[in-house]
């Protein structure tokens, strides 16, 4: 029983302390940000890559999101009689709460599996010791420019998923089924509020926060050779994803 | 100069460097010898505050390091350069953006300056018709070079060398001692070599420290260690299999 008691503390302690490093990592990489502000060209890159390099693959999940949507809700609908109220329907679903979570998934999938591979490689060919010898900021190149571009690049994305899935589900629901056209597009005029907009930015500026830190934290203490960088990479998106889809769930509550 | 005074430091548990002791003079050549695994690695990282001490003290130019905040910590790290046992070298620049990185980052140079310093720095070294490589297209020796070319660069007043012939043929690790020596004569740096070439390091270093166990077992002239009695210097230096280290 002790054993078991001493295993659940020392499992405990351990959580905490991790918390409390990564805590400090997330305060240190925004002292970064405002005490050593990086070249506007390191930001630019990393926009490009996190954001632009990212745009295929959120087109694709969108518009297959967006018609499964239309597929689906525009049967379920039409049960009750209101395949009128398709287009808000698919608008509200995406806006508030598919499009902020499932480009976040796919960016992490993507961006942030690389984020870590990258910093963790250069943890062990000791290129971060390297800068430090130098007695430059390793976090001013390598995690605060990808933070700021993270928070700049995930809304931009969510907004592209939320315009291509809306349109992937007019193609579905009305094209392909005969939908109304003028009913889905003035019915999302009439019930999507700004409230409703600006939840789902706020969602993906939160969730752009919580893959660059979780990406960068796992790849800046990756160590033990190319096993550990491997090893750093999957839990970053384990991580990653799973919080930010229990982070979605208390912003929503907060936001809805 | 650079002292460590009873200096601990252990990973889970097993003490790599154990109430260990060194001062490093000023303006010479000092190589730190010693079997692997021995911690001679982590006692170059000490010096430039890359490891803390779980005890003891760092001083570097009388000032004690060990527990300096990040800022304090870089301004005393202006003073040092170093070179890594595989270069080190950024594996998304070229050659010439490596060397030139320190630069462009700490110096407001031109671009033409900044060219001049970078192509002086390379063909210092030797390399020439290199910048636009990557790391990864260049052999061993190479990538010291480049690694040393950017360590000089900044003119350091101490430069840290962390088996800079490892994995080197006898000629390139020959010359690249030479190219240590011959820079070490024009700018009067201390240097620190962390190494086990035996002889060779006896011809480009001033003192010789023996690390064994976590702790400085003999130190002197390389003349004086090749005339130690100690059983471990004797051993190491001969490296006969018979004697007090064993092969883990």
């Amino acid at each position: 029983m002790l054993l078991v008691i001493r295993k659940m503390g020392e499992l405990t302690l351990c959580f905490v302390r991790e918390l409390g490093r990564m805590l400090n990592f997330l305060l240190y990489a925004l002292y970064v940000i405002v005490r050593h502000p990086g070249k506007p060209i390191h930001i630019i890159k990393q926009v490009h890559f996190i954001g632009a390099k990212s745009f295929f693959v959120i087109f694709l999940t969108a518009s297959f999101t967006g018609m499964v949507l239309g597929l689906q809700l525009y049967y379920t609908l039409k049960k009750f009689g209101s395949e009128g109220v398709l287009g808000t329907a698919v608008a509200l679903s995406l806006i508030r709460e598919l499009g902020p979570v499932l480009s976040a998934l796919m960016v992490t999938g993507r961006a942030g599996s690389a984020i870590t591979a990258e910093i963790g490689i250069k943890r062990i060919t000791e290129q971060i010791d390297a800068l430090e010898t130098m007695a430059l900021e390793p976090f001013k190149y390598l995690v605060s420019p990808k933070l700021l571009a993270a928070v700049i690049a995930l809304p931009l994305l969510c907004s592209i998923y939320d315009v291509v899935g809306i349109y992937g589900g007019y193609v579905v629901g009305v094209k392909l089924l005969g939908g109304n056209p003028g009913a889905y597009f003035s019915g999302m005029e009439t019930d999507v509020e700004w409230k409703d907009v600006y939840s789902g930015i706020i969602k993906s500026v939160s969730f752009g926060i919580i893959i660059a830190w979780i990406c960068c934290y796992k790849g800046y203490n990756a160590s033990h050779g190319a096993e550990g960088v491997s090893r750093a990479t999957t839990a970053a998106v384990v991580m990653s994803s799973v919080l930010i889809l229990i982070w979605d769930y208390f912003l929503t509550s907060v936001l809805l | 100069m650079i002292e460590l005074h009873d200096v601990v430091k252990s990973f889970d548990g097993q003490a790599v460097l154990d109430h260990l002791s060194l001062a490093v003079p000023k303006g010479l050549i000092t190589a730190v010898i010693g079997p692997s695994g021995e911690g001679k690695s982590v006692l170059l990282k000490h010096m430039i505050g890359l490891m803390r001490p779980r005890s003891g003290r760092v001083m570097v130019d009388g000032e004690d390091i060990t527990h300096l905040g990040r800022e304090a910590l870089n301004r005393v790290r202006e003073k040092f350069g170093m070179l890594f046992q595989n270069a080190a070298l950024f594996d998304s620049m070229t050659v010439f953006e490596n060397v030139a990185f320190p630069l462009e980052e700490k110096t407001k140079l031109s671009r033409g300056e900044i060219r001049d310093r970078v192509h002086e720095a390379l063909e210092h070294v030797g390399l020439k018709g290199v910048d636009r490589k990557y790391p990864d297209e260049l052999s061993g020796g190479m990538k010291k070079r480049v690694g040393l070319a950017r360590a000089l660069l900044l003119n350091p007043q101490i430069i840290l060398f962390d088996e800079p012939t490892t994995g080197l043929d006898p000629i390139i690790g020959r010359a690249i001692h030479q190219l240590i020596k011959d820079t070490h004569a024009r700018y009067g740096f201390t240097a620190v070599i962390v190494s086990h070439e035996i002889p060779e390091i006896y011809d480009i270093s001033d003192q010789v420290a023996m690390l064994y166990r976590g702790k400085i077992v003999e130190m002197g002239t390389p003349e004086e260690i090749q005339r130690s009695t100690d059983p471990v210097v004797r051993q190491f230096i001969s490296g006969s299999l018979e004697g007090p280290i064993h092969l883990v």
